[in-house]
């Protein structure tokens, strides 16, 4: 189940060892699924989230529980920010009975919808319009203050549901924030073929929605800018369009091997690892020590390994006494011989 | 008093939204407009801020519809037509007919379609997309075919925790009429015996029930006793009622204003020959419409969907054989 999320302090810098710690653990998660794929571990595919741990940590940190969050599929960092577990991760990917969807979907398909944490689905742009609905039922409810958090990639705003969802939350005034991870590449497509607006948060003007843009490879950044972003939801601004400059530090899934991202791309600053880049300025502004991350690296792996063992030792779903029905209403169902 | 087809789903939704707070109504047009065709009326006014007009973005206006079902509101989305709920196909199909089943979350929607043809209203305003709701797991598909049913069927749609596709017969939305509401009716997913019979078995569902009940009163006159089932109920499919009747009666033709290919003509064929094939004495017949857009004139648009001439010719045939 989902854990206590953290809260951001007043102070945004406060924050960053926080924020940094989820973006390690979900480094590392990450590194653990991958050794597991390549180990014929994991059914179906691995999508990871190398080099986008910055942004979806800070997004993760700006949110409080009573939140709503649609993560994507490279939002580990988010998620575990947001209170997903090591454990109900692991247990996704490796198909545990324990886990939240107990194998009938995996991998990054996994949460706890009426904990606010949004299970996506696989066709993208469609979870935005289900966060506008969360926000939308309980502003009916007499609700306020909560903010509704959405992460999708470049390529996602090509899609008609994005632009529908985003019309949408603009027309309600709902307190959306929807963020845009420009990795550069939809699985193998570049900008130059996915749009062609100078920038992605020049989209907000024709939606009439407020825009904010930010290095995705800096913490700091990324804190202060998601920070202010949801504050500004959250103050009843309406919807925010964050857009973040990055690049994917691995392919599309763990089956790609990212051949069209070029070396010139690579070094240049866009291709900088957020999570080196963290570790640095935590020393420099001396918000952490070299022994402390050291520290926390091996607290990670060992959680993490505690987690990969005992989800192995976890039953399995077991098709002779899965319920083969779709519908909860059960003398509605048919087909069920 | 009497009141019409579309009076009685109206009159479903202000019950609806009058005896259960949870309930709001979210479509183009349907606030103080009322609706395209007027099956909100009045209803915003009534209900202040819990009926409400919706961009033209039927994928959005499903998957915020399930947002609210996920914190525990029962929305009620109005498709202007049917034809346009394909636009919000995505967010029916693998948002809310997957909830449960992946999360244990029920995903309580009722989306209503007004479907069907009427004359003169061509390709995008006519169309009946029972059967491609039907097809995907985790869907309700309701298809009344008279004033009471609209109406209970309606308010059963809205009580019922998984999502429902509710479909709405735009022909019968203002000549169906009733004396009054019904105040009990069968449940969801039994079949009714509209017209009981002997010799032939004439299976069909919405519009096409009355057009069948007509087709079984010329051929009364020629001396054949035809039974009338109204499924009422799409997915679930009532086959015991309808193998029942095949048993009293030997002959079955199946009738649908959709298209042929894999509807629910096809459906009902294959579980009559699969459960009660011993039960036939005549080849299983069916009759939908032509494998065509549905055309706009009506010179066109009568031969493109069955009719009662069309099925009483249907059933002579099998009658014959």
């Amino acid at each position: 189940m989902l854990q206590t999320a953290a809260m951001l302090p007043a102070d945004p810098r406060r924050a960053l060892p926080d924020a940094y710690r989820f973006m390690l653990r979900a480094r590392l998660l990450d590194d653990k699924f991958a050794a597991l794929y390549r180990a014929g571990k994991i059914h179906g595919g691995v999508f990871l989230g190398r080099g986008q741990e910055a942004l979806s940590a800070a997004l993760g940190v700006s949110l409080e529980k009573s939140d709503v969050f649609a993560p994507l599929i490279r939002d580990a960092a988010g998620r575990l920010a947001f209170g997903e577990t090591v454990l109900d991760a692991v247990r996704t990917y490796l198909g545990s009975a324990l886990g939240p969807m107990r194998g009938r979907d995996g991998n990054v398909h996994r949460g706890y919808p009426r904990a606010g944490l949004l299970p996506m689905i696989s066709h993208l742009g469609a979870m935005v319009s289900v966060v506008n609905g969360v926000l939308f039922a309980r502003r009916m409810k007499g609700i306020s203050g909560c903010v509704g958090a959405a992460c999708l990639g470049e390529g996602a705003t090509s899609t008609g549901s994005f632009h529908e969802a985003l019309n949408q939350a603009a027309v309600e005034k709902l307190p959306l924030v929807l963020v845009i991870a420009n990795n550069q590449f939809a699985y193998s497509t570049p900008n130059a073929r996915q749009f062609a607006c100078a920038d992605l948060a020049d989209k907000a003007v024709g939606y009439g929605v407020a825009a904010h843009a930010v290095d995705g490879t800096d913490l700091a950044a990324c804190v202060a800018t998601l920070g202010a972003a949801v504050a500004q939801a959250r103050a009843g601004h309406g919807p925010q369009l964050v857009v973040a400059q990055l690049l994917r530090l691995c392919g599309h899934g763990e089956h790609d091997d990212a051949h069209y991202i070029l070396p010139d791309l690579k070094n240049s600053s866009l291709g900088r690892d957020c999570l080196k880049v963290a570790e640095t300025f935590l020393v420099q502004e001396k918000l952490a020590s070299a022994g402390e991350l050291a520290a926390w690296r091996a607290e990670t792996i060992r959680e993490i390994e505690e987690a990969v063992a005992q989800v192995q030792r976890e039953p399995l779903p077991d098709p002779f006494t899965e319920s083969w029905t779709a519908l909860t209403t059960q003398d509605l169902a048919e087909g069920n011989e | 008093m009497s009141l019409t087809y579309l009076e009685a789903i109206r009159e479903a939704q202000a019950q609806a939204l009058r005896e259960d707070p949870r309930v709001f109504i979210y479509g183009q047009d349907v606030g103080a407009f009322g609706g395209a065709f007027k099956a909100t009326k009045n209803l915003a006014k009534e209900f202040p801020g819990r009926v409400l007009d919706s961009p033209i973005s039927e994928d959005a206006m499903v998957g915020l519809a399930i947002g609210a079902a996920i914190e525990g509101l029962r929305p009620i989305v109005e498709m202007q037509f049917a034809d346009f709920s394909t636009v919000g196909f995505n967010q029916i199909v693998n948002q809310a007919a997957t909830l449960f089943w992946r999360t244990q979350v029920a995903c309580p929607l009722t989306v209503r379609l007004p479907f069907g043809g009427t004359s003169g209203s061509g390709p995008f305003h006519s169309q009946s997309l029972e059967a491609i709701y039907a097809h995907y797991p985790g869907l309700v598909v309701l298809t009344p075919a008279t004033v009471e049913d609209a109406y209970s069927m309606l308010l059963a749609a809205v009580a019922i925790d998984d999502p429902v596709i509710f479909c709405e017969h735009k022909l019968l939305y203002y000549h169906l009429k009733a004396e009054k509401l019904p105040r009990e009716a069968l449940p969801v997913g039994k079949a009714r015996i509209a017209r009981e019979g002997r010799d032939l078995t004439v299976v069909t569902y919405s519009a096409m029930v009355h057009e069948a009940l007509a087709a079984a009163t010329e051929l009364a006159t020629e001396g054949w006793e035809i039974e009338v089932v109204d499924l009422r109920s799409i997915k679930p499919l009532d086959t015991d009622t309808v193998v029942a009747s095949v048993a009293r009666t030997g002959r079955l033709l199946c009738v649908g204003e959709a298209w042929p290919w894999g509807g629910v003509t096809a459906e009902v064929i294959a579980r009559v020959t699969a459960e009660g094939f011993g039960l036939l004495d005549a080849p299983p017949q069916r009759l939908n419409a032509k494998d065509t857009p549905v055309p706009y004139h009506p010179n066109l648009w009568a031969a493109h969907r069955p009719t009662s001439r069309s099925i009483a010719a249907a059933a002579r045939n099998l009658l014959r054989q």
